[in-house]
């Protein structure tokens, strides 16, 4: 990839993503191809809803990846998120071998002998075959490469964002007992925030950062083509105006391409030939969330209609 | 190219942008594989690097558009017909003085930077500023003053002594050649001062902020001219963020006690009571609870404006804070403050309270009578007021409850030390109920006042 062009390979990354069914705007397709130029990993922010998530997805579908996801939230620790000793087959295992134990250390005149030879075992419990790995270790052992996506990692503590930082920026782990795991081969490591709290600048430091926010009128459309292939292009232009109207209001939570793609099926499903006062006002809790954001818009979707319509017209 | 990317790194640190040299790495191995050729992609890929919050994306877009925005060299004003006339020779005058041929005929013998003009060759002229400048390491420029010297240096370096000369000569020689350069220096000089204050504005940003944020920190915020006012509330929002970096992150380790023996017996159950994994006790620690009370009377109305900013854009370290504003009489602010953005919620509070004249007697007992319940023992009360209260009566024996109920109770004062107790002013009075008190008349006092108060609770 490395001998074509860096805005043609951007441009492959884009239509890659695209065959995903993703619509990636010019720098999220830089991002990506950044993020596997220099290895770094990517730390995606943005609201809820604007195809984070779906980022990583699109990511492992195109490259033919497996994906492993950790989902963070508040508690994460160690054992859950990197490795954990299997402790009850450690225990079977010293009562299975008990008598084995027995044999060996029979021959053992003094305590201290018995000691020593024990020593001679190693730490045989402490080996390869008793770690559990957890998603962070498995994504460090896949033989081809996998694509890690360290899902809303604002909801975890800060405690937790340092254990990332070794993975981070060098793709490797450090268990006490067996020393350190390096990638097999290194993984692409996507990391969304809802920016509920401010992260480190240590792991932002060690990221690339790609804000997301929401699309232009163009782009969503073509996210909305590419979702809900079934919805006609006049509709399709006005939804998207509507929408783009709302988001202009002071509301609780904005209605993002998530809301978009969902109103569209819910629109095709309907029938809809073309945006309505009833349909919408019929639908409206599809887009938004809370009851106060809808009284505030009710109001104000005959004008958003007509101007969507107009831009149907003009646009 | 190397050091143009170093040049910009500079600049994107004074436009604000938080850059360490890990990042700059980065961004030139980063840069290494996209090239120079698309600046669209090379703008992604600077702020996809550099930038880390949306603030500083914004930030390093603007600059990345002054730095790679060179000014134009200007073109004389009867550019059109003389630029005609020289095309001809325009190609090769630049690097083979004496080439032009027959149109280009008096040229010859002249300098090179008076070739350059008549030949209106702008890609040049923008090469050989360029080189002047980094030669005049114009990068350095800090301050407004030194434009002129810069300028100086950059013509200098271009060889304008040569060019006075040929035009001296020209001057007699041939006066309608003469006139042409003239006008084409005036450009010239245009396009220089055009350069510096570019250079100013990328490079010279950083020490220009310090030196304001320096003064603005130690100015008195009572009296503050209202254009500052603007400038002012971002330092409190970068103090409150300082704040916030120090405080918000408890430490669990200091925090952690014995061993709870219940709890770890509990979690190991499943492997029969052998305590694999351990569960400690945390040792209590208060959470951060203030109430704040704020004179809004005349002098110290602004100083409560911006208290009151500070404490309530430190939700991550106290969550917990009840403020009231009072002249004459006292109503809680906290859902306004919360509510609003803080220019109208000031201003809405001053509307209904502001710029009585003060009493604090009949404050402090709107307090007492309504809102005393809120202190409890976790609470740090803090009264920020000059204590003037007309000469009505301070009821310091409300203060005195106050104190009684509540952790700690801190007053600040904007007045000097010297003042309290001339006047009217009632600080003696009050000061013996008070765990402490101090003098907070500039933003740096006023950080180090709340920086201790969080800091009591950690």
């Amino acid at each position: 990839m490395a001998d074509i062009g860096p805005s043609a390979s951007i441009e492959a990354v884009e239509s890659g993503l695209a065959a995903q069914g993703y619509i990636a705007s010019r720098q999220i397709a830089t991002a990506v191809y950044l993020a596997q130029q220099i290895e770094k990993p990517i730390l995606v922010e943005g609201p809820a809803g604007v195809g984070k998530t779906e980022l990583a997805k699109a990511i492992a579908a195109w490259r033919g990846m497996k994906m492993i996801r950790l989902q963070c939230y508040e508690g994460l620790d160690e054992a859950k998120a990197l490795y954990e000793w299997k402790y009850a087959k450690q225990l079977l295992y010293t009562q299975i071998l008990k008598d084995k134990l027995g044999e060996v250390l029979g021959g053992a005149p003094t305590l201290e002998a018995a000691l020593n030879q024990l020593h001679d075992f190693g730490d045989v419990f402490f080996s390869k075959e008793f770690v559990e790995p957890r998603p962070l270790l498995q994504a460090l052992e896949q033989p081809a490469g996998c694509v890690l996506l360290v899902d809303e990692i604002d909801k975890s503590d800060a405690e937790f964002e340092s254990l990332l930082l070794e993975i981070l920026s060098d793709f490797q782990v450090t268990i006490p007992e067996l020393g350190t795991v390096v990638a097999v081969s290194p993984p692409t490591v996507i990391l969304t925030s809802n920016s509920e709290r401010d992260l480190g600048d240590a792991l932002k430091r060690r990221c690339l950062h790609l804000h997301i926010g929401f699309p232009e009128q163009k782009l969503e459309e073509r996210i909305v083509e590419s979702r809900v292939p079934g919805i006609s292009q006049t509709l399709r232009r006005q939804m998207v105006g509507f929408i783009n109207e709302v988001r202009t209001l002071d509301l609780k939570k904005l209605p993002s391409v998530s809301e978009t793609i969902d109103w569209a099926r819910v629109l095709v499903l309907l029938q809809a030939p073309e945006l309505g006062h009833g349909v919408v006002k019929d639908t409206l809790n599809v887009l938004l969330k809370y009851e106060a954001d809808i009284e505030a818009t009710m109001p104000q979707v005959s004008t958003f209609i007509a101007k969507a319509s107009r831009q149907g017209v003009f646009g | 190219m190397r050091e143009n990317l170093h040049r910009f790194f500079r600049a994107a640190r004074g436009a604000g942008v938080r850059l360490s040299p890990a990042e700059s790495i980065d961004a030139m191995r980063a840069v290494s594989k996209v090239g120079f050729t698309d600046r669209a992609i090379l703008r992604d890929t600077f702020l996809l690097t550099l930038a880390k919050t949306q603030d500083e994306k914004k930030a390093l877009g603007d600059c990345f558009d002054l730095f790679f925005d060179q000014p134009e060299p200007e073109s004389p004003p009867d550019g059109g017909k003389a630029g005609e006339h020289d095309r001809s020779g325009s190609n090769s005058a630049s690097d083979s003085p004496g080439d032009g041929g027959g149109s280009d005929a008096q040229a010859e013998g002249l300098g090179q930077l008076a070739q350059m003009l008549l030949a209106q060759d702008r890609n040049a002229i923008s090469a050989a500023i360029a080189n002047a400048a980094s030669a005049a390491t114009l990068s350095d420029i800090r301050y407004f003053t030194q434009r002129g010297i810069f300028s100086g240096r950059i013509l200098d370096q271009m060889g304008i002594q040569r060019l006075r000369d040929d035009l001296d000569n020209l001057a007699a020689t041939n006066p309608a050649l003469a006139e042409r350069l003239t006008n084409a220096l005036d450009g010239l000089r245009g396009t220089v001062r055009d350069t510096v204050s570019q250079a100013l504005m990328l490079y010279g940003r950083e020490e220009a902020e310090n030196l304001r944020n320096e003064i603005l920190r130690n100015a008195p915020l009572s009296r503050i001219e209202p254009r500052q006012v603007e400038q002012m509330r971002h330092l409190i929002r970068q103090i409150a963020r300082r704040l916030r970096e120090r405080y918000s992150k408890p430490r669990k380790r200091q925090r952690r006690g014995h061993l709870d023996v219940r709890r770890t017996l509990r979690r190991n159950a499943a492997w029969g009571g052998v305590p694999f994994l351990t569960a400690w006790k945390r040792r209590h620690r208060d959470k951060p609870k203030i109430v704040a009370l704020c004179d809004v009377s005349g002098s110290v109305a602004r100083v409560s404006d911006f208290f009151l900013l500070l404490i309530h854009s430190l939700h991550e370290v106290v969550d917990d804070v009840r403020s009231f504003a009072f002249s004459g009489q006292l109503i809680e602010v906290s859902d306004i403050l919360e509510s609003k953005s803080p220019e109208r919620a000031m201003a809405e509070i001053m509307s209904k309270v502001g710029f009585g004249s003060s009493d604090y007697g009949s404050s402090l007992a709107d307090f007492e009578a309504e809102w005393m319940s809120t202190i409890t023992p976790q609470t740090t009360v803090i009264v920020l007021g000059d204590a003037r209260s007309n000469n009505l009566d301070p009821r310091a024996d409300i203060l005195r409850r106050i104190a009684e109920r509540s952790k700690r109770l801190v007053w600040l004062n904007p007045e000097g030390r010297m003042a309290w107790g001339w006047g009217d002013s009632e600080m003696p009075r009050y000061s013996t109920f008070c765990t402490v008190v101090r003098q907070c008349a500039t933003a740096k006092q006023l950080e180090r006042a709340v920086s201790d108060i969080v800091a009591s609770y950690q």
